[in-house]
This record gives C-alpha cells, structure tokens and sequence, in this order.
C-alpha cells in the first residue's frame, strides 16, 4: 500500500493550527522534513530536549508548536516534557518515529522500540499510531486534545507511513 | 560581585516589554527578587533549557526583544543551543551567563568554566557579538549598550559565589500561574 503523502499531511497540519515546526531528524520521516524544508518551516535543533525548549518558548510567544524526533530522543526528552512542559500545562505535538517497530530493527532500537507506548502512556501521554486512512483524523483528533489537555500529544510514525 | 549585586545593576536596566527567560537554580530566584515582571519566566525544572525557550520565544515574536538570564552550569548542560542560536541569528535575542564557576544550588560543585571560558565558546559558535565583564563599573557600563543593540548577543558575567545558601526565596509564583501571565503579556488571552 502507498503511504501518506507528506505534503498532504504538511497541509493537514497547517490546516489544525499547528504553525512551528522544530525537531532532531529520523529516517522514517525523511521525506517529510524534506517537504518541511521546502516549505521553509522547520528548525533543526541539536537535542530533543533542546527541540522541546524552543517549542515551549514558541508556545509563550503564540505559536502551537510540533516537535518531530526519533522515539531514541522520547528519552532525552523525558525530563523536558516532566519539569517543563507537564509542569507549566506547555502543549505542543510530538511527531515520535517508532523505530524498533515489532522487534525488527537495528539493535539500539530494540529497547525503546519495545517500550515506547508503555512509556507514552506512563507519562500520560496521549497518544495514537495514525495508519494511512486514519490520518487526517488522528491530526484532528491531535489539534484537539493539545488544546484541550494544555500538555505534549503524540502521533506515533510507524516505519513505511511516508513511504 | 555576587549574582545579587550583579542583578542589582541589569535588572532596573531591562526595557519594559522585554520577555526574560530565567534558568533554574538561584539565578531565577534573585531574579524574581531584583525585578519580578509578568514578562519573567523562572524556569524550575528543565535544567539547560532556559536558550532554547528565549530562542523558541524570539523566533516566534521577532519584533520583541528576549533577554535569556542563565548561568554557567545550564549553558554546559546544552552548548547545542548555542550553537543553533548563533547559526539561526535572532537580531531580537541577548543571552547573559552569570558565570561563577560552579553549580551553586547544589553544592558548589566546581563546573569546567574557570578552563573553558564560555565567552569564546560563544563567539566561536558565531554569535554575534560576545563580551566578558568582570567588574560592576564595566557592566554598568557595558549593560545598555547590550541590551539596546542587535543579537544575537553574549554577555558573560562573572561573578562570586555569594554567601552560603540561597540568594532569596524559592519563586513564589506556581507554575500554572506563571504560563498564564507571561502568554497574557506576550499577548495570548489563553
């Protein structure tokens, strides 16, 4: 089956209000960080922690931001959306890149591959898995909940989702 | 000069309207002391990240201006967002490091900035212009000039470990009320 068209899913985005797009790179999301850049609306920040510290700024100034990393940085990231984002009520998307999907990925991602949604949901995290026909809702479902929570929402990229 | 005396000289120099991002630690504790603002945000947690939200803060209002207040030990924690400071180029963004050479809040367990001086770290990264100031006069001196000119700029401030224990109260403001009037000063209702 195709993927999602990343243009598409840049447009769904914009179209939900999220306007401040920051974050560290994965592969899975190659393609849309090249329609980002084309667009000229991301940043590149060093760390996922740092991606998380920007977006919280962004949000003070006005924007509703979204933060795309790899789910290797949800642990760089942990105390960020602790002591920051879940403390002050910061929202902002996460775009997290499932790596170690179903157990079938290069070593370093099994582990957190493994026990990313348990780690989601112990943070209480909301979060979904779009598949290619529940996208554009699960962006809804996303734009929504960041406003109604006031705290950090993700949407899980499963490998082949951009393909 | 103590972070309390150092505060003392900037803080009454800050121009009104100014968004100023504390680090956590003492610094926005004598912070809020010097000068408490609905502008001012005392970051408690989230150590190293007190750049990257000015720089979040600066980016997405590039006509106000954004004054960043950390310290030593938060800048080793995250040189990168120096880094992705001075290659972005916020004209809008000051950064001050109170620099006094340890990690005061826990202990004053040494930091590595006596050997590596995080001035020529700055200007290495490409900031736009980077100065030292080690004396009161020179940063009365020094302090409008930085405030009113073009960022990205750095302002290392070394300063002396004050006396024992901290320099004022814990931040008496929650966290939910601080979102709630800083968003109202940069012009968000909610």
């Amino acid at each position: 089956m195709a993927g999602f068209p990343p243009d598409r899913f840049v447009d769904r985005l914009l179209a939900a209000g999220f306007d401040f797009f920051v974050g560290v790179p994965c592969s899975l999301v190659r393609t849309l960080l090249v329609e980002l850049e084309r667009r000229r609306l991301y940043l590149g920040e060093t760390r996922e922690d740092a991606a998380l510290g920007v977006a919280a700024g962004a949000w003070f100034g006005g924007r509703m931001p979204v933060v795309v990393m790899q789910n290797s940085g949800l642990g760089v990231s942990l105390n960020a959306l602790g002591s920051l984002h879940m403390l002050y009520g910061i929202p902002c998307l996460l775009l997290v890149t499932w790596r170690g999907h179903e157990g079938t990925d290069a070593p370093e991602h099994l582990v957190m591959g493994d026990v990313m949604p348990r780690l989601l949901e112990l943070f209480g995290l909301p979060f979904r898995a779009p598949g290619v026909e529940t996208m554009e809702t699960d962006v809804d479902w996303a734009a929504v909940t960041v406003r109604e929570t006031r705290k950090p929402v993700a949407l899980v990229i499963r490998p082949g989702l951009f393909e | 000069m103590t972070l309390t005396d150092a505060l003392a000289i900037l803080a009454p120099l800050v121009p009104e309207g100014t968004a100023c991002i504390h680090a956590n630690g003492y610094i926005g504790r004598a912070g809020c002391a010097a000068r408490d603002r609905d502008e001012c945000f005392y970051m408690i947690g989230s150590m190293g990240l007190a750049a990257s939200i000015g720089l979040g803060v600066a980016l997405a209002q590039p006509e106000r201006r954004v004054l960043v207040l950390d310290g030593d030990g938060n800048v080793l924690m995250n040189l990168g967002t120096l880094a992705t400071i001075a290659a972005t180029r916020p004209a809008n963004l000051l950064h001050v490091c109170f620099d006094n050479g340890v990690h005061a809040s826990t202990g004053a367990q040494p930091t590595v900035s006596a050997r590596v001086r995080l001035d020529d770290v700055a200007r290495a990264t490409g900031y736009r212009s980077v100065r030292r100031i080690e004396t009161p006069a020179a940063l009365a001196t020094e302090a409008p000039a930085f405030l009113s000119g073009p960022g990205p700029a750095f302002l290392l401030v070394r300063i002396a470990l004050g006396p024992p224990g901290p320099p004022a109260p814990r931040i008496p403001h929650t966290p939910a009320a601080m979102t709630a009037r800083l968003r109202h000063a940069l012009g968000k209702t909610r």
